[in-house]
């Protein structure tokens, strides 16, 4: 029975072999190491050559490209059956569940800070004998504002901490940047739902204006961010050097900007496709796939908005 | 456009290998990269061990012989890394890549191109890792555990590279993982539900899992490690309100699981091999299934029994201390079944049984000495000493490694064709046994009267029992070439293999003709209950 009813089609599509994987491979290892020999000169003081890391990165993407184009081709083609779209289903599920565990390390370091280090150093808790030898005069305190050895670590005692919530501080909640932040990304989240909407109802101006609305939400989100990072280096003086508060604020907040970055990248590219009229009800898994990623970051944020600035 | 379709298709399952250099660098096809892994873990394992005669020739008298203690610590710790992350784990990815489609009735692997990609990052990550021995400042000599603040404040420049090699590794093995788990969970040919799939294959998705799940933590990890090398953050740097200790957490919720994802697919293995050469069926299969899952489980909640002597709270380390033994009953489960496999069975000792039977056996002896450690206050004692060389090397090379030979020459015929000599193995199998007791057993003894790991003289009351190491290790280290001569010899002059290669095997490769074909299943086959598992 099973076999009677193979049909050409059916078969699944294994590609025949192709140059993008090991071409891949070569351009990420040209601009990791231009990348490592950059750092390394930048720290002796020398003088830093990006040439090596741009090279690399020239080749990524344009590996990507070609790779991605040619996936594109061949759904065209009609050489995708319905097991190989489950492959990339799966695949996509699993991509977004590293994700999530590699957010999971940085709320996990926040999570022992707060809980358990601080306070230590503060001379609190089981460990508390930390801090009473190395640093007395320390107060534990989140955000830590002043640092155990504020000779290294200069923090001038400012944080991205939300303003309370109160009546009275209502008119501080407007000029909060995370706050609009916060409104631009759950409202990106059901705008690109409304786009998956179009599609299934097969209305391409609907899915074109969903679609490049959440784009748009995307780059203003980067924007702000970028806006609240230079706030908060020229203004306020919270840096990367500012002890384990500016350590966790700008690399959970940096990576999720970067994933978010990367998710209207690609929200971009399945705009241009949608243009192109790629998509239809039953074969969108490209779109289907960006938003998905489009929602992880929102999800994201939504912790990072709890735990770093409100909590 | 019909016409455009048919002849891709053509193209695309019709056609042998492609010829020359090409073929290996533009594979898409999950046998050219099982073999491109596994002779690349070879490599590694052939390169790892290398540094470990040097540690061992350094080691074999008390003083300062051959190499300095700053170079001494380069090796062990590029011993450690090439060892983990360059010979186990590549090994197992290419036993997948060559068993799990053929196993579960697929085609190929579910995405044929990414799987190319998981393999070729390998070689250039590898190029960058054990470059850095070469650079100024020397390679990265801060244990593979790279704790800070020894791999970020006291590191050597040449760890930027380091850095940038794991991040290429992790990025390859979850690319390899979602491969694995896609094609098992997506492939299996029509009638093989998830508990008539063999144990290999259901130990590559539990540890695919926990690869998933983990290899993003040792992301996280190492790029803490770059900030606070490179843009003065203070993850790990207790001025600026962080911790050196946080590092060791966050690396071993990434390693403890990483060890159990070195050893759940050897349990895989053995549970292929033992019945085989038992001639009956595996005693216990869904307790072996729940077993392993349960092993993976609780892999997530013991991470700090690595770190009982660095000051944590006492409810954390006897917290840590039952979770850690609770894993003793799923693995004795284990145990218990591959014993009672082999009870009253018609029992046959070819090579892949011999090791099969040593993996069991050794195996078990590293998990007491584990056990050993798992108890907070003996562990102050054992910490750092030559007791944990000794039960971490039994888990992995008698352990891990073992079972991989075994599935090496298990698996030899379908994949070449050809029987391995019989007697050469059997020589290969007694001097690894020989070779790896000698070496590693002493340890434990030198271990547990105090000898520190990780340096490169130690107090003449050690001195025999090093010496003995030495010999041991260069025993074993030597019949590993010989694995490579009678590996070699057999692929040109062994003698034909037939599709069962094995007396009653069961599993849906020996279905196949010896050698598999270029494309094993385009058409998923029938499975029936005796195939199946």
């Amino acid at each position: 029975m099973a076999s009677s009813s193979q049909t050409e089609h059916s078969v699944y599509y294994v590609p025949a072999s192709g140059w993008y994987p090991v071409f891949l491979a070569f351009g990420l290892m040209v601009t990791v190491t231009g990348l490592a020999s950059w750092l390394n000169v930048n720290k002796t003081g020398g003088a830093t050559d990006w040439s090596q890391t741009i090279v690399g990165t020239i080749i990524v993407i344009a590996v990507l490209y070609s790779w991605f184009a040619k996936v594109v081709a061949e759904n065209a083609q009609g050489l995708n059956n319905a097991m190989l779209n489950k492959s990339y289903v799966w695949g996509m599920g699993w991509f977004i569940f590293s994700e999530v565990m590699f957010f999971a390390a940085f709320f996990g370091a926040l999570f022992y800070v707060r809980a358990l280090v601080v306070p230590w150093l503060g001379g609190d808790g089981a460990k508390g004998i930390t801090g009473d030898y190395l640093w007395p005069e320390f107060q534990a305190a989140w955000p830590v504002v002043t640092n155990p050895d504020a000779a290294i670590f200069s923090n001038p005692g400012q944080s991205m901490a939300a303003p309370e919530v109160s009546v009275a501080a209502m008119s501080n909640w407007g000029a909060y940047l995370p706050f609009w932040n916060t409104v631009i990304l759950l409202s990106s989240s059901f705008t690109v739902h409304w786009a998956h909407h179009a599609i299934k109802h097969a209305d391409r101006f609907k899915l074109i204006m969903w679609l490049s609305i959440t784009c748009a939400l995307g780059v203003l989100f980067v924007f702000l961010q970028g806006l609240e990072y230079v706030h908060a280096y020229r203004d306020l003086g919270l840096t990367l050097n500012s002890g384990i508060y500016g350590s966790t604020f700008f690399l959970l907040t940096g990576f999720h900007g970067f994933h978010v970055t990367m998710g209207t990248f690609i929200l971009i590219v399945q705009l241009f496709r949608a243009i192109k009229g790629h998509f239809t009800a039953n074969d969108c898994f490209g779109f289907e796939a960006a938003s998905w990623y489009w929602h992880f970051v929102d999800v994201v944020w939504v912790g990072l908005f709890i735990f770093v600035y409100i909590f | 456009m019909s016409e455009v379709i048919h002849a891709g298709h053509h193209d695309d399952h019709d056609h042998g290998p492609a010829k020359g250099l090409t073929r290996w660098l533009f594979t898409t096809n999950h046998k050219d990269i099982g073999t491109l892994y596994l002779w690349f873990s070879f490599a590694m394992l052939l390169v790892g061990g290398l540094l470990a005669l040097v540690i061992r020739t350094e080691l074999f008298q008390p003083g300062l012989q051959f190499i300095q203690p700053e170079f001494f610590n380069q090796m062990t710790t590029n011993h450690g890394l090439i060892m983990v992350f360059g010979a186990i784990m590549p090994a197992f990815v290419g036993l997948a890549n060559w068993l799990i489609p053929m196993q579960v009735g697929a085609p190929d692997m579910a995405l044929p191109r990414m799987n190319n990609l998981s393999f070729w990052i390998l070689p250039f990550a590898f190029g960058m890792m054990i470059s850095t021995l070469f650079m100024e400042g020397g390679g990265p000599n801060f244990g593979w555990t790279f704790y800070a603040p020894l791999s970020t404040t006291y590191a050597p420049p040449s760890v930027t590279y380091f850095i940038f090699a794991v991040h290429l590794m992790g990025a390859s093995s979850i690319m390899g993982s979602i491969n694995i788990i896609a094609t098992i969970l997506n492939m299996r040919a029509p009638g093989m539900t998830l508990m008539k799939m063999p144990m290999f294959v259901w130990t590559w998705l539990i540890t695919a899992y926990l690869l998933i799940a983990v290899m993003p933590v040792l992301a996280g990890a190492v790029t803490m490690m770059l900030f606070d090398i490179h843009f003065d953050t203070s993850f790990f740097n207790a001025a600026g309100g962080g911790d050196p200790v946080m590092f060791q957490h966050i690396f071993w919720f990434f390693g403890h699981p990483e060890v159990y994802i070195m050893i759940l697919p050897a349990f895989g293995i053995v549970s292929h091999i033992i019945p085989t050469f038992a001639r009956k069926q595996l005693f216990g299969y869904d307790s072996m299934v729940y077993a392993v899952a349960s092993i993976a489980f609780l892999s997530f909640i013991v991470w700090a029994h690595h770190m009982f002597t660095v000051g944590m709270p006492l409810a954390g380390q006897l917290f840590f201390m039952y979770s850690t033994m609770l894993i003793a009953v799923p693995t004795g489960v284990k145990v218990f079944n591959w014993i009672a496999t082999m009870w009253r069975g018609s029992m046959t000792f070819e090579t892949p049984m011999l090791f099969a039977i040593a993996f069991v056996v050794l195996f078990t002896m590293g998990g007491f000495s584990g056990l050993m450690l798992a108890i907070t206050p003996a562990d102050y004692q054992y910490h750092d000493t030559y007791f944990v060389v000794a039960h971490f090397h039994y888990v992995l090379v008698p352990g891990a490694l073992f079972s991989i030979i075994a599935a090496v020459y298990f698996w030899f015929p379908k994949w070449t064709g050809k029987m391995y000599d019989e007697t050469l193995g059997k020589i290969h199998f007694w001097l690894s046994f020989i070779g790896v007791n000698v070496t590693f057993f002493p340890q434990h003894f030198s271990g547990l009267a105090g000898m520190p790991r990780r340096i490169p003289d130690y107090a003449l009351q050690f001195a025999d029992f090093n010496m003995i190491s030495s010999v041991g290790a260069f025993i074993f280290g030597f019949s590993q070439l010989f694995f490579l001569y009678v590996i070699i010899k057999s692929i040109r002059s062994g003698t034909p293999a037939e599709g069962r290669s094995w007396e009653g095997v069961k599993g849906l490769e020996w279905t196949l003709p010896s050698p598999a074909p270029y494309h094993s299943f385009t058409y998923p086959p029938e499975v029936t209950e005796a195939d199946a598992r």
